[in-house]
């Protein structure tokens, strides 16, 4: 093959930063359709247009999703891209893979498709780069030989991703991993058997620092967090923090959201009004030695959470303020059961369920789901000044 | 793109094995689409399927969503499985004769 220069691309490869250019180069050293995936993209950029057709589909047995099917709408010219498809990958929870376990995985990859990964992608999932249709079955068999199962894709439940929680951080109030792995294996047709309208995302957060980006990036987030009071280890403020420097009023408590925290200098000693707590977590992250989440764990439950299409990008609400999180975890599957079931039935296509909860209303979601409307709930002031009160309330209160 | 003959005739079919044209489908074709799709004998109940999913396809111009179609027909996601492996969209459609439902990104 003829070697196309690429001097967009590698512009890309300036300065002290990784560089995709660079990683793909190396793999098109062994491999042709890295090689066509750069000389697209060179035209790509020289054109500001992409060369990828919309869509495909693309599949192998027993599946509805995890394959994303991707054509080059160039063939002739890109004849090693013409066939480019992307395999999503079920990532494990909270990403902890051996060594030995990538090793196997990177030689099912560089035997099936192009070498190229997306580790890991917004989705959550392994994401590996490019293959052809022919084989995709082979290379998906491979997988499940070495214990690696596909991702959602399409109408269904996404692959299901969470923060590293318990595993590695002390901060985390929930087993988010735990979690994850439980809701994968249970909800295993809804991921990869596509039957609803559009996608539904679930992220796991251990606590309100949401490493995963949860309340912004799934349809149902669940965040750690605590129902009884923030411990705090005043020894530890004052030899820890404020006695080398640290400067606890700028930095701690006129930070403080909800203004709950005041600091009593001449006792050194830190006050709290655990009721005005939102547990936001900032004072913790600034005072990890002296302060810790309380001991009543569990989960706020936020819903909505989605980036664009039908409406624009939203961020999810408190829909549960707190509930217990622990296995088999029955009393969260059944209320998503529900929210599933709901959304299933009455939404559109590509509606969302924050789309469908603002079309049809609050408090019919909240009766077909069975919780009850809670302050917590309320995502901004109403706007609108009348009340519409429901047959049996005005029979019921008079 | 590419092409397959049946009963004398091209059929064009896109990358996906799809028919570009919906009006080149007969009852031949649905058999060369069948051993594609893993389908290995086409019974009464694949069929209902296909001949759901066509009239669905008539009246509306758009394929069911698979909640509607697993209602309408009776069968369970799982059965729809079992009669197509390939799934309902790639599968199902496909042999029904239907343009190729578009983006699952």
């Amino acid at each position: 093959m003829e070697d196309k220069k690429t001097p967009l691309l590698d512009e890309l490869e300036k300065g002290d930063w990784p560089s995709f250019v660079t990683e793909i180069k190396k793999a098109a050293a062994t491999k042709k359709n890295a090689k066509d995936l750069l000389n697209q993209l060179e035209k790509s950029y020289g054109e500001n247009l992409g060369h990828w057709k919309h869509g495909g589909i693309v599949g192998v047995k027993g599946y509805g999703g995890g394959v994303v099917g991707r054509y080059s709408d160039s063939p002739e010219e890109f004849p090693d891209v013409a066939e480019f498809h992307t395999v999503r990958v079920n990532q494990v929870a909270g990403f902890f893979y051996t060594a030995d376990k990538l090793r196997q995985l990177a030689d099912v990859w560089d035997k099936y498709g192009s070498g190229l990964y997306n580790m890991h992608g917004s989705t959550g999932d392994i994401i590996l780069l490019g293959t052809t249709t022919e084989n995709l079955q082979p290379c998906v068999d491979e997988l499940a030989d070495i214990g690696f199962d596909l991702g959602g894709s399409g109408g269904a439940m996404r692959t299901l991703s969470s923060c590293v929680g318990k595993a590695r951080c002390e901060k985390a109030c929930i087993d988010a991993t735990d979690i994850i792995r439980d809701l994968t294996l249970h909800y295993q047709n809804e991921i990869h058997r596509p039957a609803f309208g559009y996608k539904f995302k679930i992220k796991v957060a251990g606590c309100a620092n949401d490493c995963c980006a949860s309340t912004a990036r799934s349809d149902l987030a669940i965040v750690g967090t605590w129902r009884d009071t923030l411990r705090i280890d005043n020894k530890a403020i004052r030899e820890e923090y404020v006695e080398k420097g640290f400067n606890i009023v700028d930095r701690v408590i006129v930070k403080c959201p909800s203004k709950c925290l005041s600091w009593d200098a001449e006792k050194g000693v830190l006050n709290i009004i655990p009721e005005d707590c939102v547990r936001c977590m900032h004072c913790i992250n600034e005072m990890p030695k002296a302060l810790r989440v309380g001991t009543e764990e569990g989960a706020t439950l936020m819903v909505g959470g989605k980036v664009a299409i039908v409406k624009g990008a939203m961020i999810g609400w408190v829909l549960v303020p707190f509930m217990k999180m622990e296995a088999p975890y029955t009393e969260f599957k059944d209320l998503l059961d529900k929210i599933i079931d709901w959304w299933a039935e009455h939404g559109k296509n590509r509606e969302r369920i924050s789309e469908l909860i603002e079309r049809m209303g609050l408090v019919t979601f909240l009766k077909a789901v069975d919780l009850k409307p809670l302050p917590q709930m309320v995502r901004e002031p109403r706007s609108n000044p009348y009340i519409y009160w429901s047959p049996e309330e005005v029979e019921n209160n008079g | 793109m590419s092409f397959i003959a049946v009963e004398g005739k091209q059929v064009e079919l896109d990358e996906d094995g799809f028919l570009v044209e919906p009006s080149d489908w007969n009852e031949a074709i649905v058999s060369i689409f069948a051993k594609s799709e893993d389908v290995e004998e086409l019974t009464e109940e694949h069929w209902k399927v296909i001949n759901y999913l066509r009239e669905y396809f008539k009246k509306f111009g758009m394929a069911p969503m698979v909640r509607k179609m697993c209602k309408d027909t009776g069968l369970t996601l799982k059965q729809i499985y079992e009669l197509f492996p390939t799934g309902p969209a790639k599968g199902a459609c496909k042999l029904a004769g239907l343009p190729k439902p578009t983006g699952c990104v």
